[in-house]
């Protein structure tokens, strides 16, 4: 079954959601990826303003391709998590509730998300035609000079995402190929 | 007097940028065909939806010429250039990293590339400079292929520098061993290409220029075809399946590429790259000079 899930995510949503669970995903996000990460923690560490408010907030981690006439945004898929994971859990603490993106966490990040009861999806890298169709609209928030790697706020409708991580410290990327295992063992 | 053949610098041009749109947009057939195979053979419920999605997104790609993935990647070309063949016009650098700019300019393509790679990190705002490898050989054509390459696969590559003595195996478990610290990053499933011999610097160009090979063609020289196969077969007994998700199958295909080496050393390169393994090639034959 597709658990239909809306922004801002209540704590229950977020409890109830397991690794492996196929959901979509309506609502308001943030994208944002590396130059953005690393000066959004720099400003707020420096003791600025948050750009856009962190607590409850969704972010994406992706850059996409510029927007052909007549669409509402190119192509837009995850890029590699694992590189914004050196500010995540500062971000986490902060009150952050989600990230969308593809490929592995470190034990730190996975801890965070399981202290700060958050979670983590998964969109499938390569298929940037297909998920740019639930976005409705966008929205220039911060840091435009970064072109692709600029903060912009989305409306999406229908995301189709997988939980790769969730707060009760279950990891697809761990039981998904373990499980894939037992079952190529089963087939010899 | 030996005969010389000409084309323009614009003709380069002209064809670096069909080609970075074609390799962009449309997904090679024989590629196709192996997702499609392994799709049909896929038990995983996950894996089976992300298979499904990877084929809807480049049927769709293809149909409204759109980019097939967000990362256009850095643009690697090869360039195979005839001995006997004068280009009149710009260097054949120049026109090549115009039609580069062009195309990714025109066809909505996302510019990766950043001028300085460590501190100012400024993006060049229009995908160039290309990565050009260069090839002089006889004959008066000149060949380009255009390989978009994204940095997510091309982050999961590593370079081993092996001894003799480790042999096949070696080789073998480096590979798997690669794959398996890469797990979902490299957005599998994942095509290998695989360097062997050389040294440093050019055993990953073997690596890179395996990934160019014909899909699903394995090796011509029989112990290398075993070894091809062996690795198909170990790294999906990974189970890192599509999305990394879980599932049967990981890597789609493996080409292995081979050089000289020294008696000292086997490097080895291994090369990932996603499932969408970009790439479009074209002769442009060069016309008898006269003058």
């Amino acid at each position: 079954m597709i658990k239909q899930l809306n922004t801002p995510l209540s704590e229950e949503d977020v409890t109830e959601l397991r690794a492996g669970d196929i959901v979509t995903l309506s609502g308001s996000i943030m994208i944002a990826r590396d130059a953005a990460h690393k000066r959004l923690i720099e400003s707020i560490s420096s003791g600025e303003k948050e750009p856009f408010p962190i607590k409850g907030e969704i972010i994406f981690y992706a850059g996409p391709a510029p927007t052909p006439p007549g669409e509402v945004i190119g192509p837009i898929g995850p890029t590699t998590s694992g590189r914004m994971d050196p500010y995540t859990p500062f971000l986490l603490e902060r009150g952050l509730k989600g990230m969308i993106g593809k490929g592995k966490r470190s034990p730190e990040v996975l801890e965070a998300i399981k202290k700060h009861r958050a979670v983590y999806f998964g969109a499938t890298g390569g298929t940037a035609v297909l998920l740019s169709r639930s976005v409705v609209s966008v929205e220039m928030v911060a840091y435009e000079e970064l072109g692709p790697e600029a903060v912009q706020r989305l409306e999406i409708d229908k995301m189709p995402l997988v939980v790769l991580a969730d707060c009760h410290g279950g990891d697809i990327y761990v039981s998904g190929p373990e499980a894939a295992v037992k079952l190529l063992q089963s087939d010899i | 007097m030996c005969k010389r053949y000409e084309i323009e610098a614009s003709e380069i041009t002209q064809m670096v940028y069909d080609l970075s749109l074609k390799a962009n947009r449309i997904l090679p057939e024989g590629l196709k065909k192996i997702i499609s195979t392994a799709s049909d053979r896929e038990k995983m419920p996950l894996a089976r939806q992300a298979f499904s999605d990877i084929l809807e997104n480049a049927k769709l790609a293809e149909e409204k010429s759109l980019p097939i993935c967000q990362d256009c990647g850095l643009a690697v070309v090869f360039v195979e250039i005839g001995q006997d063949l004068c280009v009149k016009g710009d260097s054949i650098e120049d026109a090549i990293n115009e039609g580069v700019r062009r195309a990714y300019i025109d066809g909505c393509l996302r510019k990766s590339v950043v001028k300085d790679p460590l501190f100012k990190r400024e993006n060049s705002g229009d995908n160039t400079p290309a990565v050009i490898h260069w090839k002089v050989c006889a004959g008066r054509d000149v060949k380009i292929t255009v390989s978009p390459k994204g940095m997510g696969s091309e982050n999961m590559s590593r370079i081993y520098m092996l001894k003799p003595a480790d042999g096949a195996e070696g080789v073998i478990r480096s590979v798997v061993e690669t794959v398996r610290i890469a797990g979902p990053n490299p957005c599998p499933p994942i095509v290998l290409g695989v360097g062997i011999g050389g040294n440093f610097e050019t055993v990953a160009l073997a690596a890179k220029k395996a990934l160019l090979k014909q899909e699903g063609v394995r090796h011509n020289i029989p112990e290398y075809a075993e070894m091809e196969k062996q690795i198909l077969e170990r790294v999906n007994a990974l189970g890192i399946g599509p999305g990394g998700y879980g599932g049967m199958t990981t890597v789609l295909d493996v080409h292995i590429e081979t050089l000289p080496t020294h008696i000292a050393g086997m490097p080895v390169a291994v090369n990932i790259c996603c499932h969408a393994l970009r790439h479009a090639e074209g002769t442009i034959e060069g016309r008898l000079f006269n003058d």
